[in-house]
């Protein structure tokens, strides 16, 4: 979870991302932001992350994030 | 068939009248005979384009569902999307750029609604989401008269949980849906349609109606278009919800927007979403635009390569969008200025912060206020390449504001309404404002049915009484049926 709170902070600092749930719902993150996130994030875990991936319900909350990670990673 | 027409009101009385009294399990069976009925009233070639649709749809869905989802098949799976999509968006295409060259000549009831609608769901079929399997049932999907011919364009996973019932005759929803289709026609009969001759007398010819016209051409297009076409979606969404359906909601007072990017979020909703999930995120995060960002990123540095391929998608998405509305130069300068904006917004966003740090304005009920102001005026003008016949005759009529004012000779009189016509139209206007206020701060509270028939039998009252309808008027089709 470090790893993924500091590839966040990267894309867009100044957010509690340990204890924010509506990442998208509150529109803290933007299409900008999630655009970087996801090619940040495919270089650091070297997964592909599909469209049909890209929905709130991965992306509200670091936790969600690193599930979907984690499913990828086991499920490439 | 147009939804402000007596042939309509007459068609739809049957058709509600019979889906209560049928078994209810043959209740969709029914809505699907309608939707056939509706939409070969519009001429039976439209209905072949949208049996074209409808089967090869149908059939790509459940080969796709039919091939497991694992590497070696892949391709196989992503041909036939790619079959279906080129099939029917090239149908789409060929339809509007023909109706380019010659207007309504071949031009198809609804084919932008039904054919993104489609397409989404067999795009979403590709992605792993279930086929539907029974064939009529799709074809319901697809074919659902109330949202035909202007929207919203419906998710499969959302539309299908109400839409094949069965639906018990709830007076709740008949109140609730009843309301909101007399809403809607009064929002077309009663606003729009009053101004909307003002529009045309005032853009059929710039020259004459130059500087301080303009201003108010664009301000009457944007009052008229948005009771036209929310008119329409409540009108869709109140028969869906007497029949016992839920459908989408596709704006959210817009006009209260604080920027343009929140303004797409709140017009139009199911189109903007549509493009979204299905073209910007795609393409965005393809690996050809992750390559181009890293490209960028090296050669320029972070800040360049974190925007370059969302601004590259942005503009993609926005041109596509304009030919979306309409093969025409029109519209692609019109998609291409939003697209624009949005980057302009974007790339202005540090400034606003700096600004906001130093002055402490943000939040602040005139800061509030301003910013409504300004983007309802951004949009106004961004609008207008969509009324001017060129978008040549579009900067003109923008230049004569500043060149050729003529404050001094402006009047609301000899444009087409006359002077009730405004009076009417203005009221009608603080109406829809005040309604739009009462019911967001109303949220999710119920009204009773019986309050609901009087508010229907105090609109059924206005519109008979101040609609432009019958005698002397021509009720217009409305404004999104084009598209």
């Amino acid at each position: 979870m470090e790893k993924l709170i500091k590839i966040m902070d990267t894309v867009r600092s100044g957010v509690d991302y340990m204890a924010h749930t509506a990442l998208i719902d509150d529109g803290v993150l933007d299409s900008f932001d999630i655009v970087s996130l996801i090619a940040e994030l495919s270089d650091a875990y070297d997964i592909q992350i599909p469209a049909e991936e890209i929905v709130p319900e991965n992306f509200n909350s670091a936790a969600l994030l690193q599930a979907m990670i984690n499913r990828l990673a086991d499920n490439p | 068939m147009n939804f402000a027409s007596y042939g309509f009101a007459a068609f739809l009385a049957v058709t509600v009248v019979l889906y209560y009294s049928v078994l209810r399990r043959f209740q969709w069976q029914l809505l699907l005979a309608a939707s056939v009925v509706f939409y070969a009233f519009s001429g039976w070639g439209n209905l072949v384009f949208i049996s074209v649709t409808v089967v090869t749809t149908y059939i790509t869905g459940v080969k796709i569902q039919g091939i497991p989802k694992t590497g070696e098949n892949k391709p196989k799976r992503r041909r036939l999307l790619i079959c279906c999509m080129v099939l029917n968006f090239g149908i789409l295409a060929v339809v509007k750029f023909l109706d380019a060259a010659a207007p309504n000549f071949v031009l198809t009831l609804g084919i932008s609604f039904y054919t993104f609608q489609t397409m989404g769901y067999i795009i979403d079929c590709y992605r792993g989401k279930e086929a539907e399997r029974r064939f009529f049932r799709f074809a319901l999907f697809a074919m659902f008269f109330p949202q035909l011919i202007q929207g919203p364009i419906s998710r499969h996973g959302d539309l299908s949980a109400t839409l094949y019932g069965p639906h018990k005759f709830n007076p709740q929803n008949f109140a609730e849906g009843a309301t909101r289709v007399l809403w809607g026609f009064f929002k077309k009969l009663v606003i729009a349609d009053r101004l909307l001759p003002a529009v045309g007398t005032l853009t059929e010819d710039p020259q004459a109606f130059g500087g301080v016209y303009v201003l108010l051409a664009i301000f009457l297009y944007a009052i008229t278009l948005y009771a036209d076409f929310t008119g329409g979606i409540d009108i869709t969404i109140g028969i869906a919800r007497g029949l016992g359906i839920r459908v989408k909601e596709n704006f959210d007072m817009p006009f209260y927007s604080k920027n343009i990017a929140e303004y797409w979020r709140r017009w139009h909703i199911t189109m903007g979403t549509w493009f979204k999930d299905y073209l910007f995120y795609p393409i965005s995060t393809s690996k050809p635009m992750l390559r181009f960002m890293k490209f960028v990123k090296r050669t320029c540095g972070d800040y360049a390569g974190r925007r370059a391929p969302v601004y590259a998608c942005t503009l993609i998405l926005w041109f596509l969008t304009g030919l979306w509305h309409g093969m025409t130069w029109n519209f692609v300068a019109w998609g291409l200025a939003n697209g624009i904006a949005i980057i302009i917004s974007q790339e202005l966003t540090p400034l606003y912060n700096r600004f906001h740090r130093r002055f402490g304005l943000k939040g602040t009920r005139g800061w509030n206020a301003f910013e409504v102001f300004r983007m309802f005026w951004i949009m106004n003008f961004i609008r207008s390449f969509d009324i001017y016949e060129g978008v040549g005759e579009t900067f003109k009529a923008w230049g004569s504001i500043v060149a050729r004012p003529n404050i001094s000779g402006f009047s609301l009189l000899g444009l087409g309404p006359d002077t009730a016509d405004y009076v009417v139209a203005a009221i009608g206007v603080a109406m829809m404002i005040l309604t739009g206020v009462v019911m967001r701060r109303m949220k999710t509270k119920e009204i009773p049915p019986f309050r609901h028939f009087a508010i229907c039998a105090g609109l059924a009252f206005v519109i008979v009484v101040f609609g432009a309808y019958g005698f002397g008027y021509d009720a217009t089709s409305f404004i999104y049926n084009q598209f």
